[in-house]
């Protein structure tokens, strides 16, 4: 049975993670391969990186980070960031990502999802949707949540579908630090309204947030962040108490 | 150890070098056939759609050449769908190693597959110490017909071939150097053949 996902994601600057992390036995937190290698030995079944760096100086530190990554690690990874061009991801799975994210770019240029998913296969096309619920209704946001845009969050879904996206990351803007649980309504509309696998990201707690963004959510996996980099939320321990509530997990 | 990655342009072929490195063996990248052929071992890789990785494939006319290796030689996901009939993808005519088609799965399920799940009635020296409930990583839209080449099984929208062989040929849908631990015993498990 195909399992669920449980995905560490690690912001990335300059080649390093920025994030505090405070994992035992860790030489060196801010070394993004370390901390990867850390991940895929607890279990994570896959991970994300996210660049935030600004400048071009800072990119391409993070192409010898990803070739690095995927020198030393056994599992998949995704790397998302300032990602506008067929050049930046061929650049970017050349280094030996397994799959790229893509945010505003696509929003801006919907045709960049059909480029990227024609010329190297919708398997390696994330797109990342970062939407906030305004008076009932879903809208999608860029740069993190500041700027609102014309999409209604379950049209937008459709649509990178038909244009071949492989998969949505989905981010809900309400949740996403809260660490009160997913947006599982949302989730699961938008795991009906497509058939492209969705991650469900923003908002997770306690090992509970999991069970519900599964079970009441329909994810295909979770993505978090601070609840795995600070210990809080151990993977093998989350991954038990998923197997415990039947949900199908790789342990 | 001579072993030769083929490289024809398609897809993600780093991180299969990269996991032969891990296990301490130095794969080389060619799409030379005399390099190719005189390889102890050959990896077949694909990623992407189907119809223009063969075009990539007669472009370096390596096409005829793959089927006639008489070493050991693994596909990789698209590498192993290659080595068969027919795929539904872009309706393409593959090299017909194995006598299987490729079909796409139905929308009861989400296409892609995505993730890591189980592959069962192992049959081949290939997965030697991998058991039934060890997780294999795939990303795959088409997936091999069940059938009497068939050397493991998964079960997603139906049951199907995860795993191929014919004579020296051998195909894995999943891609064993992104699996972990099992993974990497597979391709050791290749290494060994």
């Amino acid at each position: 049975m195909l399992t669920k996902r449980i995905i560490p994601c690690l912001d990335i600057k300059n080649g390093r993670t920025v994030k505090g992390v405070n994992f035992v036995n860790l030489i060196d937190a801010g070394d993004p391969v370390e901390l990867a290698k850390q991940y895929a030995e607890r279990g994570a079944d896959e991970l994300v990186f996210l660049d935030i760096s600004a400048t071009l100086e800072g990119r391409n530190t993070t192409l010898e980070m990803v070739l690095s990554v995927a020198e030393q690690v056994n599992i998949p990874f995704t790397v998302g960031g300032g990602i506008s061009s067929i050049e930046d991801v061929d650049r970017l799975l050349k280094s030996g990502a397994d799959k790229i994210s893509i945010n505003s770019s696509a929003v801006k240029r919907p045709d960049l999802i059909n480029e990227l998913s024609n010329k190297f296969g919708s398997q390696c096309v994330t797109v990342a949707i970062d939407a906030k619920q305004i008076e009932g209704e879903w809208i999608v946001h860029l740069a993190g949540g500041s700027i609102p845009t014309q999409w209604n969050l379950f049209d937008w879904a459709k649509e990178v579908e038909r244009r071949g996206a492989g998969e949505i990351l989905f981010t809900s803007m309400n949740n996403d630090g809260t660490k009160a649980g997913f947006a599982n309504k949302a989730l699961a509309r938008l795991s009906e309204s497509v058939n492209i696998p969705i991650i469900a990201s923003g908002g997770a707690g306690t090992i509970q947030h999991f069970v519900d963004a599964f079970e009441m959510g329909k994810a295909d996996a979770a993505l978090a962040a601070s609840v795995f980099h600070f210990g809080e939320i151990p993977i093998l321990e989350l991954k038990k108490e998923l197997k415990q509530n039947n949900i199908a997990v790789r342990i | 150890m001579k072993l030769v990655i083929i490289d024809y342009g398609a897809g993600n072929i780093k991180s299969i070098q990269f996991a032969f490195k891990r296990l301490g063996v130095e794969a080389i990248l060619s799409n030379n056939p005399e390099e190719i052929k005189s390889a102890d071992k050959v990896i077949f890789p694909g990623v992407g759609e189907a119809s223009s990785a063969m075009e990539k494939l007669k472009e370096s006319g390596l096409n005829e050449l793959i089927t006639e290796l008489k070493q050991p030689v693994l596909g990789i996901c698209l590498g192993m769908q290659l080595l068969c009939n027919h795929t539904e993808e872009g309706n393409t005519k593959g090299l017909g190693v194995f006598d299987v088609n490729i079909k796409r799965f139905s929308n009861q399920v989400k296409v892609p597959q995505m993730g890591w799940n189980t592959i069962k009635n192992l049959k081949s020296e290939l997965f030697a110490g991998i058991g039934n409930d060890d997780y294999m990583y795939l990303v795959h839209s088409y997936y091999a017909e069940n059938s009497k080449e068939a050397i493991a099984t998964t079960c997603y929208d139906v049951d199907y071939a995860s795993a191929l062989q014919r004579d020296n040929f051998y195909g894995v849908q999943f891609h064993p150097e992104k699996s972990s631990v099992a993974g990497e015993r597979i391709l050791k498990n290749f290494l060994a053949l």
